[in-house]
């Protein structure tokens, strides 16, 4: 049986930061999928600043919130980064944790632009689906994510992806 | 390159139905846990529940809810997942995904569930997002879905997978 389900890199923060990047990232996948153990260091509540290959043009993208008592839809285009826990997904307090799933359709190809769907789960605040499109046609070959504040992620998260191959 | 998505096993509910599913000793060694549910209810309630480590306490969580028609969004404690009711259309099962990374730290556990439960129907359908959170530092060793009422029905399956990133 092949392995279809591969681990491309892994990291388990040393020390408290708000940049977290994954480069090099081979086009050997199809697919690839970032999750993101997510504990917090701030109350800053944080959205997730997700750009790729280094660049800061082109981005857009549509979120579904819900807070434990209003659920709402926003949008932004012609942006910076693509928001992934815009508005609720991230923790609220020192230590909180989250679960934040991002998974890369198609990612390598070089003809298409490309989308990124995501969940943000944190029982703090809220749940939010998200979608992500970077209006550009080269592959994805280095992930950033980062925030407006500083070092929100505490040590201990886990960030790990993962590749999927059709076989 | 090491497997890093395994099988760890698949509960199939068998005649009669059950009042739970259960994995016990999950094995420490992989980073997360996920688990696909396809489930049927043998009541007209759609909720099932999770306990961790065979405790029921501890839970927090939040959820956006879509019917077709509604959203909404609120609070459950536990997180919860939906199946389709004993008075749906026959042969339908919710699907459910179920993710708890980092789940051996000692850090409080964090729980993303997706759930669906269609019935082909104009009005009772149900998707949810759900938040949870399990606020105790052990590892877990197991799970257990529970019915809110009534038993997980015949052909009702969970799979749990284990995931490592080395």
């Amino acid at each position: 049986m092949p392995i279809t389900y591969e681990k491309i890199q892994t990291t388990t923060l040393p020390s408290a930061t708000s940049t977290i990047s994954f480069t090099g990232i081979s086009g050997s996948y199809t697919d690839i999928v970032l999750v993101f153990g997510y504990k917090s260091n701030t109350t800053n509540q944080p959205t997730l600043r997700l750009t790729f290959n280094g660049t800061s043009t082109g981005f857009s993208g549509t979120q579904l919130t819900g807070n434990g008592s209003t659920d709402a839809s926003y949008r932004n285009s012609n942006a910076a980064f693509i928001s992934i826990a815009r508005i609720v997904g991230t923790p609220t307090t020192v230590g909180g944790m989250a679960t934040i799933i991002m998974n890369f359709q198609n990612y390598s190809n070089t003809t298409t632009y490309k989308t990124v769907l995501a969940r943000a789960s944190a029982a703090e605040s809220g749940v939010e689906a998200d979608v992500g499109l970077w209006a550009n046609t080269a592959a994805i070959t280095q992930i950033d994510i980062t925030t407006a504040t500083s070092n929100d992620f505490a040590s201990g998260s886990v960030v790990t992806l993962y590749g999927i191959k059709a076989a | 390159m090491a497997n890093t998505f395994e099988a760890i096993r698949t509960v199939t509910v068998g005649s009669g139905g059950a009042a739970d599913i259960e994995f016990t000793s999950i094995p420490g060694t992989y980073t997360d846990l996920l688990v696909f549910v396809s489930a049927r209810s043998s009541t007209t309630n759609n909720f099932y529940r999770i306990n961790l480590n065979s405790s029921a306490s501890d839970f927090s969580g939040l959820f956006l809810n879509a019917t077709g028609s509604v959203v909404a969004s609120g609070s459950s404690s536990p997180a919860f997942g939906r199946m389709s009711q004993s008075n749906y259309t026959s042969n339908t099962f919710g699907n459910d995904f179920w993710y708890i990374p980092n789940y051996t730290s000692s850090n409080n556990k964090s729980i993303s569930v997706d759930t669906v439960a269609e019935n082909n129907s104009a009005t009772t359908n149900f998707l949810d997002f759900v938040a949870g959170l399990w606020s105790q530092s052990a590892a877990i060793t197991a799970i257990k879905f529970v019915p809110n009422t009534g038993n997980f029905a015949e052909y009702s399956t969970a799979t749990l997978y284990g995931i490592k990133n080395s």
